[in-house]
């Protein structure tokens, strides 16, 4: 066996049980550190088909700073699992159609190769070869179009963020830095002067 | 790899190595290189580490020193000559003490996040140059990478504050996380600024591309480094790297006077490791500042030689600037740190973003 080959072999081993764990486990964050790993092994992976921007950007993006957000919601819920399993049957139907969905998805897609889809040898790469200058080339000219859309629905996205946490006029008493930072001593503190007294 | 050794070993051990290598070939016949690759890459990983964990000892000793003598006081001095081995004691006293896991504390967790607090602040080691062939691994991405591995280090503050089992660990680091996702923000935008102007993502290329100019022609190279055209910036970055660091004035994660942080429920060696992880991300900090900012191995003036004894003195530089403001700011507000992050950084960056853009499509375009 190749060395690379047992390199897939062993990260796509780690994959496929970090994401089963992230299923199985009945304690959430446990099972978002195992999506973590999971992740870190699928960018593994990537990197092994030489698409090592897109194996960094997963770490960044996913690893640092999606799944942090996430892990914060998770710790702040209070869980209780008996209550989540008592829709079980009644999203049954739902669910299958979902997973049937994806199934046929990844069929055809892992199948492609048995029906001539895929171009035959992928070559290697030279070695001075910038998979991120190629990535930015083909973004910013071919698919400039499709790029910018997709900046927009995260622009909306970002819009909705902030119009459903948006909760009127802040109602607290803090006073804005701009009028603190001109603050003089003699706004806050009196001097006072007076003579000695004396106790009787 | 080969090549590489023959331009780093001193003129009379060639004629050894030369020996070396055929004496291999002799034995193990093709796959000598390979061996002698694996076993050479071992050794620049120890040739990294070993220093690192070295200097961080040292640097807690100096910080005492230095905040002590800018306070007129004299600092750590009973342990050996001058309190030099003062460090060492500190260890020792660490290593032996226990590592106490509190009552209903979820174990393995608990054990799990000094290492993920530690280890993005070594492997991010990997990709550091420190002159023209000096670097373990020369990546086209480094850059990215290193922007990758760094924000993992969050995932070591909220698995801790989770993990104690205590609302005061737990609010701790989520105050922390939060000042870390922010401050990551506008140090993010400043680094897509430094990469433009330098046309790549490979950290050597980033420091050659500082090394040319008008200035630099005129022998003036500390006037071509990035830090002067992209003035604001090399603030915004080095103000961030404070704040991403948790040093002080921006140490809302310990806050020892006042309020108490993530790793309170830690103590030991598990503490320690904390520790170690800020020390090694405040020299990976200043190394990167360098690199960025301040030309990295090059020489500020023209008759000097590029050296890598200008990358150390411009590290220390930064890590001296580092205790100076620790001993001189009082801790900020919470929600000051907040605002400085999102109403003052990110703007400033993303408007510096667009200026850059533009200059650099403008016929006074001077980064070509």
């Amino acid at each position: 066996m190749e060395f690379k080959t047992f390199v897939f072999y062993f990260l796509s081993a780690i994959l496929v049980y970090a994401s089963l764990r992230v299923v199985t486990l009945r304690n959430p964050v446990h099972a978002a550190l195992h999506l973590v790993l999971a992740f870190f092994s699928a960018s593994g992976v990537w990197i092994l088909l030489q698409a090592e921007f897109l194996a960094i950007a997963l770490v960044l993006v996913y690893v640092g700073a999606v799944m942090v957000l996430f892990l914060f919601v998770v710790m702040m819920l209070d869980i209780n699992i008996d209550r989540l399993r008592e829709g079980f049957w009644s999203y049954l139907p739902l669910g299958s159609i979902v997973a049937l969905l994806m199934v046929a998805e990844m069929s055809l897609v892992l199948g492609g190769s048995y029906f001539d889809l895929f171009e035959k040898d992928i070559s290697q790469a030279p070695a001075g070869y910038s998979n991120v200058q190629a990535v930015g080339r083909l973004l910013f000219t071919e698919y400039v179009y499709p790029f910018e859309l997709a900046s927009v629905v995260l622009l909306v996205g970002v819009v909705a963020a902030v119009a459903l946490t948006l909760r009127g006029k802040r109602k607290s008493k803090s006073v804005s830095p701009s009028q603190q930072v001109f603050v003089k001593v003699e706004d806050r503190v009196r001097v006072l002067k007076m003579t000695a007294e004396k106790r009787d | 790899m080969v090549e590489t050794l023959q331009q780093l070993l001193p003129g009379f051990l060639i004629p050894y190595f030369d020996w070396l290598m055929q004496l291999g070939e002799s034995f193990f016949g093709s796959a000598w290189v390979n061996i002698l690759t694996t076993v050479w890459t071992v050794i620049k990983v120890m040739l990294i580490i070993a220093p690192l964990l070295l200097v961080v000892a040292y640097v807690t000793f100096w910080e005492r020193k230095f905040i002590g003598w800018m306070q007129v006081r004299i600092g750590p001095n009973r342990v050996g000559p001058w309190g030099l081995i003062q460090p060492i004691a500190d260890g020792l006293k660490l290593m032996l003490k226990e590592v106490v896991i509190p009552s209903g504390a979820d174990k393995s967790v608990f054990l799990l996040a000094p290492v993920f607090a530690f280890a993005p602040a070594l492997i991010a080691w990997a990709v550091i140059p420190f002159n023209d062939v000096l670097v373990v691994a020369n990546v086209n991405a480094s850059m990215l990478y290193i922007m990758a591995v760094t924000s993992i280090g969050v995932y070591g503050i909220i698995l801790a504050g989770w993990s104690s089992n205590s609302k005061y660990a737990f609010l701790g680091g989520m105050r922390s996380a939060a000042q870390l996702i922010s401050y990551e923000v506008a140090m993010g935008i400043a680094l897509v600024v430094v990469l433009m102007v330098s046309n790549s993502l490979n950290l050597g290329d980033i420091v050659k591309g500082q090394g040319q100019g008008r200035f630099a022609e005129m022998g003036l190279g500390f006037l071509s480094w990035n830090w002067l055209s992209l003035l604001p910036m090399f603030v915004v970055y080095l103000v961030s790297t404070v704040a991403e660091t948790n040093r002080a004035p921006f140490d809302m994660a310990e806050g020892e006077s006042e309020i108490v942080g993530y790793h309170v429920e830690y103590s030991g060696m598990a503490f320690a490791v904390f520790q170690l992880a800020e020390y090694s991300a405040m020299i990976l900090c200043s190394t990167l500042t360098s690199l960025l900012f301040l030309g990295g191995w090059l020489s500020p003036v023209g008759f000097l030689p590029d050296s890598i004894f200008w990358l150390f003195a411009k590290i220390s530089a930064i890590i001296f600037f580092f205790f100076w403001i620790r001993a001189t700011f009082p801790r900020y507000r919470y929600d000051q740190i907040m605002r400085l992050g999102w109403k003052v950084f990110i703007p400033v960056c993303l408007v510096w973003l667009v200026v850059v853009g533009c200059w650099m499509m403008s016929p006074w375009n001077i980064w070509k």
